[in-house]
C-alpha cells in the first residue's frame, strides 16, 4: 500500500555515479541546474540533453525511475505551460476568438516545460544515487565554513538526517495504524471532504502519539550516548575525495563552460 | 468451513529492485471453530499470511474463499468481511485514539452500523471479558499502563464479535504474568463464543498449551500443519529453522533415551506431569 511511495528514494546499484563523493554530486547538480536555466538555442539544448542522458546511463538507474518523479509535477507543468503559451505578448501566430497564441508564447512554453522536466530528472539522478545520510554528510561538510558566522550547520544537518531517517518509519507506522483501524471498520476512502477529514482522526491521533514517543526515545538514547552536538565529533565514515571525484569535477566544469560559451558566443 | 486459500502468493514491491516474496504458494483450509496457532521465525510470512484473511493485503497470485465466496470478487464487500474477521495487530495499543477507553472500544461496533444501545452494550461486555478494572473505562487510554492498554485494545476488537478472531503476537512485550492472562482470556472467549481463533506467535510454549492445530511457516511456505503433538515430533526440523519444541517435549525425549518408560507425547507441563506420575506408578 504505502510501501510503494517513492520519495527521493535511493536506488542501489554499482556505478561510477553511485561511488562519487556526495559533495561532487551536490556541486555537479548545482551547476547542472544553473546550466538548465541559462541555456539558449538548439545547440545548448543538445549539449544538455546529451550530458543528462549520458549521466543517467552511467548511473545504471532505470530511466523509468526518473520519469516516475515527473508524475508529481504533471499538473504544475500543464498550468505553467498553458500560462506561458496563452499569456505571452508578441507576434501572433494563431488567434481563435479571444485566445491568441504568439510565437514568443510557444517558445516560452516549450522552454519552461523542458527546463522543469530536466530540473526534476537531473536532480533525481542525485537523490537516486546518493543515500540520504551521504547527502546530509555532504551538505554538512560543504557548508562547514558557515559555522564561522554562527550558522548551526551541524545541528541543521543532524535535524535533516533525523527527519529523513524517520520518513520511512513514519510511513510504515501510518500503514500499520491504517490497517489496524480498517480492521475495526474505519473507512478512509469514501465520503466528502469534511467526512474524510473526520475519518482521519483515528489515524492521526495514534500517529502523533507514536511520533512523540519515538522522538522522546531518540532524545533519551542520544543523551545516554553523551551526544553534545558537533564540536569534536568524528565520523565513522569520513568523506574523503578519491581520484574519480577529480574527474567528476572536471567533467562538470567542462560541461558548464561549454554551455556558457554556446550561450555567449552564438 | 470458513477459509480456503488456494495457491496464495504475495510479493511486496513487485516489479522494483526491492521485490520480496513474502508468501510462496500457500494452500490452506481453515475450519469453523478451530483454534489455530501459526508459528514461524521473524520474516517467515506469518503476519503477511493473516493480513490476507481479512483483505488488508491482496494476494499477488492465487485466490481466497471465505464461506465459499471469493473475496477478490468485484461484488464482494471487504468491509463486511472485516466485520466478521477481527484482527488484533502486534502492539494493538498503538491504535488507541479516543478520549476515553470506552469510546475507543465502541469504535469497531459503531462502524458495523449498530444502534447506540447495542454497541455500548457490546463495548461494556468486551471490557468486562478482558478484565479491565471498571475505574479505567472512562479514563484516557493514554493514562493506562502497557498491559491495560493492550487489554483495552483487544476489547476494541472483541466488541465486534468477530466470527474469526486473528491475533498477531498478542503477547509481545508483556511480562510472563501478563502473557498468561492475555492467552487465558483468548482461550476463554474461544470456549465461550465458539469462534475460530488464529494465534500468530513465535513461541511454541505459548501456543502448545492452547491451540488444537499448529501451522509452521518457513520462508513464505507452510512447512508443517497438524495437531501439536504431531508437529512437535519434528522437533529437530523445527530447530533447523530457528524454532523449538516446548521444553517438556525435550525432557520427555531425553527421559526416553535414558531408558525410562515414558510417552514422548506430552506438549504441556500438565500432560508431562501426568505422564511422569504414571511412569512412577503413582497413578
Amino acid at each position: 500500500m504505502l510501501r510503494d511511495i517513492t520519495l527521493g528514494q535511493y536506488y542501489p546499484a554499482d556505478s561510477v555515479i553511485h561511488a562519487l563523493d556526495p559533495r561532487t554530486k551536490l556541486f555537479g547538480t548545482l551547476l547542472f541546474i544553473i546550466s538548465v536555466f541559462s541555456f539558449d538555442g538548439l545547440l545548448g539544448f543538445g549539449v544538455i540533453t546529451l550530458f543528462m542522458f549520458g549521466i543517467i546511463y552511467m548511473s545504471k538507474v532505470p530511466l523509468s525511475f526518473m520519469v516516475r518523479g515527473l508524475k508529481a509535477i504533471v499538473i504544475l507543468l500543464l498550468i505553467a505551460g498553458a500560462l506561458n503559451l496563452f499569456l505571452t505578448p508578441g507576434q501572433p501566430l494563431v488567434s481563435l476568438w479571444k485566445i491568441v497564441i504568439t510565437k514568443e508564447g510557444v517558445k516560452n512554453a516549450t522552454l519552461m516545460t523542458v527546463r522543469m522536466i530536466y530540473l526534476i530528472m537531473g536532480t533525481s539522478v542525485m537523490t537516486l544515487t546518493t543515500t540520504p545520510n551521504q547527502l546530509t554528510d555532504g551538505l554538512e561538510k560543504s557548508l562547514r565554513p558557515l559555522s564561522k558566522i554562527h550558522v548551526p550547520v551541524h545541528e541543521i544537518a543532524m535535524m535533516m538526517s533525523i527527519a529523513l531517517r524517520f520518513i520511512p518509519i513514519l510511513i510504515e507506522e501510518t500503514d500499520k495504524i491504517m490497517k489496524a483501524q480498517m480492521a475495526r471498520g474505519a473507512d478512509f476512502e469514501s465520503g466528502g471532504l469534511i467526512k474524510k477529514a473526520k475519518n482521519m482522526v483515528p489515524l492521526l491521533v495514534p500517529l502523533f502519539v507514536s511520533a512523540f514517543r519515538r522522538a522522546n526515545d531518540l532524545a533519551l538514547a542520544m543523551e545516554a550516548r553523551c551526544y553534545v552536538g558537533g564540536d569534536g565529533r568524528t565520523k565513522m565514515k569520513p568523506l574523503v575525495y578519491q581520484k574519480r571525484d577529480l574527474g567528476g569535477y572536471a567533467v562538470v566544469v567542462i560541461y558548464f563552460v561549454i554551455v556558457i560559451l554556446i550561450k555567449t558566443l552564438l | 468451513m470458513s477459509f480456503i486459500l488456494d495457491k496464495v502468493s504475495h510479493r511486496y514491491s513487485q516489479g522494483t529492485a526491492y521485490e520480496i516474496t513474502a508468501l510462496d504458494n500457500v494452500n490452506l483450509k481453515i475450519n469453523d471453530g478451530e483454534f489455530i496457532g501459526i508459528i514461524g521465525h521473524t520474516g517467515s510470512g506469518k503476519s503477511t499470511l493473516v493480513q490476507h484473511l481479512n483483505g488488508l493485503l491482496r494476494a499477488t497470485e492465487g485466490a481466497i474463499y471465505y464461506n465459499g465466496q471469493d473475496i477478490y470478487d468485484k461484488d464482494y464487500d471487504l468491509r463486511d468481511l472485516r466485520t466478521q474477521v477481527g484482527m488484533v495487530f502486534q502492539y494493538p495499543e498503538h491504535q488507541l485514539f479516543e478520549e476515553t477507553v470506552f469510546a475507543d472500544v465502541c469504535f469497531g461496533p459503531k462502524n458495523q452500523g449498530l444502534p447506540e444501545k447495542d454497541y455500548t452494550l457490546r463495548a461494556f461486555e468486551a471490557l468486562q471479558s478482558v478484565g479491565l478494572p471498571e475505574k479505567y473505562y472512562y479514563a484516557s487510554p493514554f493514562e493506562l499502563s502497557g498491559g491495560q492498554k493492550r487489554r483495552a485494545a483487544i476489547a476494541g476488537v472483541l466488541a465486534m464479535k468477530p466470527a474469526v478472531l486473528i491475533l498477531d503476537e498478542p503477547t509481545a512485550g508483556l511480562d510472563p504474568k501478563g502473557r498468561d492472562e492475555i492467552l487465558d482470556l483468548i482461550a476463554e472467549t474461544h470456549v465461550h463464543y465458539g469462534n475460530t481463533v488464529i494465534l500468530v506467535s513465535h513461541s511454541m510454549e505459548d501456543v502448545a498449551k492452547y491451540v488444537d492445530r499448529i501451522i509452521v511457516m518457513n520462508q513464505g511456505s507452510v512447512m508443517l500443519d497438524g495437531v501439536p503433538r504431531d508437529v512437535f515430533h519434528h522437533y529437530k526440523e523445527l530447530e533447523e529453522i530457528g524454532l523449538a519444541a516446548p521444553q517438556v517435549t525435550y525432557l520427555m525425549h531425553e527421559m526416553r533415551e535414558a531408558g525410562m518408560d515414558v510417552s514422548t507425547e506430552p506438549t504441556t507441563v500438565e500432560e508431562a506431569k501426568d505422564a511422569i506420575l504414571r511412569m512412577l506408578g503413582r497413578k
